[in-house]
């Protein structure tokens, strides 16, 4: 199946949510993934979360007990969307690395 | 102790208002809660905070506004108080950035609900007043004129968000 390039922002909140997460902790670990780069902020993420809900790519855990924040996490869907992302990211990063040593290589050669 | 400040920031001013509240705190004012053209800042508390505004699809009494309250709350923010549709948040200074939009889809879509609110309004003023002037009597010149000085401050304040607008939409052409 074709699929467009995902946002940034999915792409890092679809990574973190291979375990159960909450929001919080979501954008705790965006943080730390990226190195302090990308950062999510509350509405953004609560729009990001709420679309990929209806897109069946995660699902919220029922609260259980003491919990007072909602937890989502991956499902079926949204695996595979990640997985072919990453495939499409690996292919970009192939061709750019490829044609730059090829230029560097011409470049040593004169 | 507290204090009112009695000031008036257009809706489409909402980042200067942002702005100014941020530097009320970095003075010690701490605003808790807010009315029509009504800040009210508490006076004791050292804490500094940033200050965000938006405005919701719905007023925040509503289940979806709700939820989503409780959410921005859960990342160390708090609602201080909120005007009709427009809430505000704060987030102290120590825990951290506060942003409620990262990117500019996002943020597009905050100003289209912005601009939701006054299209309809620049419209009806503009038919009242275009109305009213064609009709020879001075009661309706006056009035008419009224709307349509209305309808020129909505319109400066459309054409201001959509300046902004469009500069987001420019660099998304480029940028994700």
């Amino acid at each position: 199946m074709e699929q467009a390039a995902l946002t940034e922002a999915v792409y890092y909140i679809l990574l973190s949510l291979i375990k159960p997460m909450h929001g919080y902790g979501i954008m705790q670990k965006v943080e730390e993934m990226s190195g302090g780069r990308v950062r999510l902020a509350a509405g953004t993420l609560y729009g990001a979360l709420n679309t990929l809900l209806e897109k069946d790519w995660i699902e919220a855990l029922s609260m259980q007990g003491e919990e007072r924040k909602k937890n989502y996490k991956i499902t079926y869907l949204g695996y595979n969307a990640l997985l072919s992302e990453i495939k499409r990211l690996d292919e970009l990063i192939k061709n750019g690395t490829m044609i730059m040593e090829a230029l560097s290589n011409e470049k040593e050669c004169l | 102790m507290k204090k009112n400040v009695y000031k008036l920031f257009w809706p489409w001013q909402f980042e200067q208002e942002e702005q100014w509240l941020k530097q009320c705190s970095s003075r010690g004012m701490q605003l808790i809660d807010v009315g029509f053209m009504r800040y009210t800042f508490e006076m004791d508390n050292p804490e500094v905070y940033n200050y965000k505004v938006e405005l919701l699809n719905y007023w925040p009494t509503h289940a979806e506004s709700e939820s989503y309250i409780r959410f921005v709350e859960e990342t160390g923010a708090e609602m201080v108080g909120s005007m009709m549709r427009w809430v505000y948040f704060r987030k102290a200074k120590r825990l951290g950035a506060f942003d409620l939009f990262s990117d500019r889809e996002s943020k597009i879509k905050h100003l289209n609900r912005v601009l939701a609110l006054f299209v309809p309004l620049f419209v009806m003023e503009l038919v009242l007043g275009l109305m009213n002037v064609s009709i020879p009597r001075t009661m309706n010149r006056v009035v008419g004129i009224l709307a349509l000085l209305v309808c020129a401050l909505i319109g400066y304040g459309v054409y201001k968000i959509l300046m902004k607008r469009s500069q987001l939409k420019k660099e998304h052409v480029i940028f994700e």
